[in-house]
């Protein structure tokens, strides 16, 4: 049978769950935190039903009402307003965590008044023995006015139900289980009369909606703006009575239908607070797991990335000596391989990067951040909840600007945004790794890496211009807000491998092929210019150099090196990158390097790559990019190219400018503004290059 | 004199009073945060701000300024 698919939504409270069954449901792999906030965006996926039936089920950000207080909940609030919405859903499934049914049961109450079919979902089964928890299904069926599927998303239980109860989603009462319009019978009385064909939950709903958030698409109910008879204030407090009046229904509900056994309850919560959330505990302890963190990135990964590096190298020479010579074997020895060996080479430590990023999410240790710090980065006009994104911010700045949704106060959230990139992000490691390697000896200094604590000190640079940026701005912009802040602090969760594992596959994935997508093309763009050249001191370069070398004797080796470099000096790339030369050589570098800053303005993981590309065109032996950068020398001032000061040049540049267009779009959207990626574009690069120039002729 | 939420030491309790709905955002009450309900300092960071509540089995945690809104009758 084929038919209409059902589209069903996953509507919940945070962190109850959604995404656990979403993934359950579509067989997908999004991502699942113990943190409030995790998805912000809505997700899509099919479901195959038992007797043929497909259902398109759509993942929702977490709110806790229908009254949107940030962005992230506005979503769902979008979605359920908009009846043409091609996504407006069939049946609504209510996500609901057994721990925390209460308050979770306002939301559903509140659904449930808009008239769409609503299944109730109680999620997190596995977890009421261990709480001492029970439940009367059939009393909450009936007082609810719903079907229930008693769940666990870890456990897959109650998965085949719910489905069933999705099939069958016509016989469920679209009956509201409170009267809403008891809270004020006249108002409600004079708004059904005035609009007796709207349902009238969602009158309320949008006169209400600019009380908490403003900007809402009111499409075809907007002419319910005349209507609106009662100031904010009376509109505030009908709210208040609104949500009290919900949640007299359901303690009354819960009084029948719920026991908690509070002796077989144990807990783990307040035992692990009372030490992680410490005033002086808390914050070792932190700081001791980011140390461990960057000690992790630095020493474990060594081992496989010296074995990547080398199998790179080699699979160079092997394609140069097994394919047939001409222009195709060169491009993909000498353009293409070295090319992607400059990114492959970062997958571990990539890898090491996510994977504590999870851990710290799926444990739930995440909130217990946010509380410490919040009123340090209040200081800087930043949130508690900044912290979530500035920490992301180390994996990618992309995902990272989104994560700022959930801050309630829009000043604190353009802040967030503004300073984010600032972050050290994964596509800035491989730049810093190996300016780091050639530039700093590695030897040990009081027991640590010297190279390891240079990396870490570039990441807490990182957080500190941004919070420094913030401390600026908050004195710059002037944005009038209501500020208040509230976080959930969810229980601790032993963090579930699988979870994890999917959650470091799917970053690594995506960053190797996105990054790897861009380093291909680019890699062959620059391979092409590097390889050809306008006029005769490219086309008879060898001729020249040989008149030049008559006298002296010199071997064919180094006759060859020269011929090659004179090649590539004369090459298109050569004379673009003399030409940008003078503006880069203040700051110590070559033209090769110019060139390495500037296709990286796409990405800046681009600059290995691009480096790697530039120096094995024309090189015979088998090298890592390491050597051959290391053997680089300074065209104006002598020596190797790559000293103290020009390394530290490099890393500051790197960790200032703002090379990633990517980012520039993300803000773009989100900010729904160009004046704040380009501010951002600008200011970033200007800074970027005053700070290596100064650092550069400071040290050299 | 007027008690607080911003007053609970750790481990002390309290009853939430009646509250003005212009200085309380909605949030909280949807969050459990209602007239009745028991609330429970569970820890504060520094200079007491943000304070982490247990109010009827909700966790939260809410900034010093919020908590001085939110009048208690203290659990002896
Ligand atoms: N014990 C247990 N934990 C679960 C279950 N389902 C989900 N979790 C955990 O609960 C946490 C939240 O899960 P998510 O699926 O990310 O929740 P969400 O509702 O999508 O959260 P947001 O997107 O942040 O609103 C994760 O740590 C999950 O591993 C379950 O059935 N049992
Ligand atoms: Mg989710």
């Amino acid at each position: 049978m084929t038919g209409k698919q059902i589209n069903v939504a996953l509507i919940g409270n945070p962190n109850t769950g959604k995404t656990s069954v979403f993934n359950q449901l579509t067989g997908l792999n999004q991502k699942v935190g113990n943190y409030p906030g995790i998805t912000v965006e809505k997700k899509e996926g099919l479901c195959k039903l038992p007797r043929g039936l497909k259902a398109h089920i759509i993942d929702l950000p977490g709110t806790y009402s229908l009254n949107a207080s940030s962005l992230d909940e506005n979503v769902v609030i979008e979605l359920l307003l908009n009846k043409n919405d091609k996504d407006y859903p069939d049946v609504a499934v209510v996500v609901s965590d057994v721990e925390n049914l209460k308050r979770n049961l306002l939301l559903f109450t509140q659904i449930k008044d808009l008239g769409i079919p609503t299944i109730l979902v109680i999620n997190m089964a596995d977890r009421m023995e261990r709480k001492g928890i029970s439940l009367d299904i059939d009393i909450l069926e009936e007082r609810l006015k719903t079907k229930i599927a008693l769940v666990s998303a870890r456990k897959r239980t109650g998965i085949d139900k719910l489905k069933e109860l999705i099939i069958n989603h016509r016989n469920i009462s679209t009956e509201p289980c409170v009267n809403a319009s008891v809270i004020d019978p006249d108002y409600f009385g004079n708004l059904r009369k005035a609009f007796p064909k709207q349902s009238i939950y969602k009158l309320w709903l949008v006169i209400t909606q600019d009380v908490n958030f403003g900007n809402i698409n009111r499409n075809e109910i907007d002419k319910t703006h005349s209507f609106n008879t009662k100031s904010t204030s009376e509109l505030k407090r009908l709210q208040q009575k609104e949500t009290i009046h919900r949640y007299q229904f359901i303690n009354g509900v819960l009084k029948e239908a719920l026991r908690i056994d509070t002796n077989a309850a144990k807990d783990l919560r307040s035992r692990l607070d009372r030490v992680l959330t410490h005033k002086i505990w808390g914050y070792a302890i932190f700081f001791a797991i980011l140390l461990l963190i960057f000690q992790a990135i630095y020493d474990w990964s060594s081992y496989p990335m010296d074995l990547i590096d080398s199998t790179f190298a080699s699979l160079s020479e092997l394609t140069k000596a097994n394919l047939p010579e001409g222009v195709f074997t060169n491009l993909i020895a000498e353009g293409i391989i070295p090319g992607l060996g400059g990114i492959v080479i970062f997958i571990p430590q990539i890898a090491f990067l996510f994977l504590f990023i999870s851990i710290l999410e799926e444990t739930g240790y995440m909130s217990r951040v946010v509380f410490l710090m919040d009123r340090i980065m209040r200081r800087f006009g930043l949130s508690g909840k900044s912290v979530v994104p500035l920490v992301s911010g180390t994996a990618c700045a992309i995902p990272a600007v989104m994560a700022t949704r959930n801050i309630e106060n829009w000043k604190e959230r353009l802040i967030t945004i503004l300073v984010v990139p600032f972050t050290t992000c994964s596509a800035r490691l491989p730049v810093y790794l190996i300016i780091i390697a050639l530039v700093i000896p590695d030897e040990t200094f009081l027991g640590f890496n010297l190279q390891g604590l240079m990396l870490m000190f570039l990441y807490l640079l990182g957080f500190g211009i941004a919070i420094l940026s913030a401390w600026i701005l908050n004195g710059i912009l002037k944005i009038k807000n209501k500020s208040y802040f509230v976080i959930e602090m969810p229980n601790y969760k032993l963090p579930l491998l699988k979870n994890i594992g999917i959650n470091v596959v799917e970053k690594t994935k995506s960053f190797v092929f996105g990054a790897g997508k861009i380093i291909l093309a680019i890699s062959i763009i620059l391979w092409v210019l590097a390889s050809y050249g306008p006029g005769d001191d490219f086309n008879n370069a060898e001729e020249i150099i040989r008149e030049n070398y008559t006298e002296q004797s010199i071997s064919t080796e180094e006759l060859e090196q020269e011929i090659a470099s004179y090649k590539l000096k004369h090459s298109y790339i050569g004379i673009m990158g003399r030409g940008i030369e003078p503006v880069v050589a203040p700051l110590g570098y070559d033209w090769k390097i110019g060139i390495a800053i500037i296709s990286s303005f796409a990405a800046r993981e681009v600059f290995v790559g691009t480096l790697a590309t530039i120096y094995s065109v024309g090189s015979d032996e088998e090298e890592t990019i390491k050597n051959r950068m290391a053997a680089e020398t300074n065209p104006v001032l002598g020596g190797p190219l790559f000293t103290l000061a020009s390394g530290v040049s490099l890393l500051l540049f790197y960790a200032f400018a703002m090379q990633c267009m990517s980012t520039l779009a993300i803000v773009q959207k989100e900010t729904n503004s160009w004046k704040w990626p380009i501010l951002q574009l600008v200011i970033m690069s200007v800074f970027a290059y005053v700070v290596a120039l100064i650092a550069f002729q400071f040290l050299k | 004199m007027k008690v607080t939420v911003a007053q609970l030491k750790r481990g002390e309790r309290g009853i939430i009073k009646e509250f003005s709905a212009d200085h309380v955002p909605l949030k909280l009450l949807e969050m459990g945060c209602l007239p009745g309900n028991e609330v429970e300092l569970v820890q504060t960071a520094p200079f007491k701000d943000p304070m982490y509540l247990n109010i009827n089995g909700s966790h939260l945690a809410i900034r010093k300024e919020t908590a001085l809104q939110i009048e208690i009758e203290l659990i002896k």
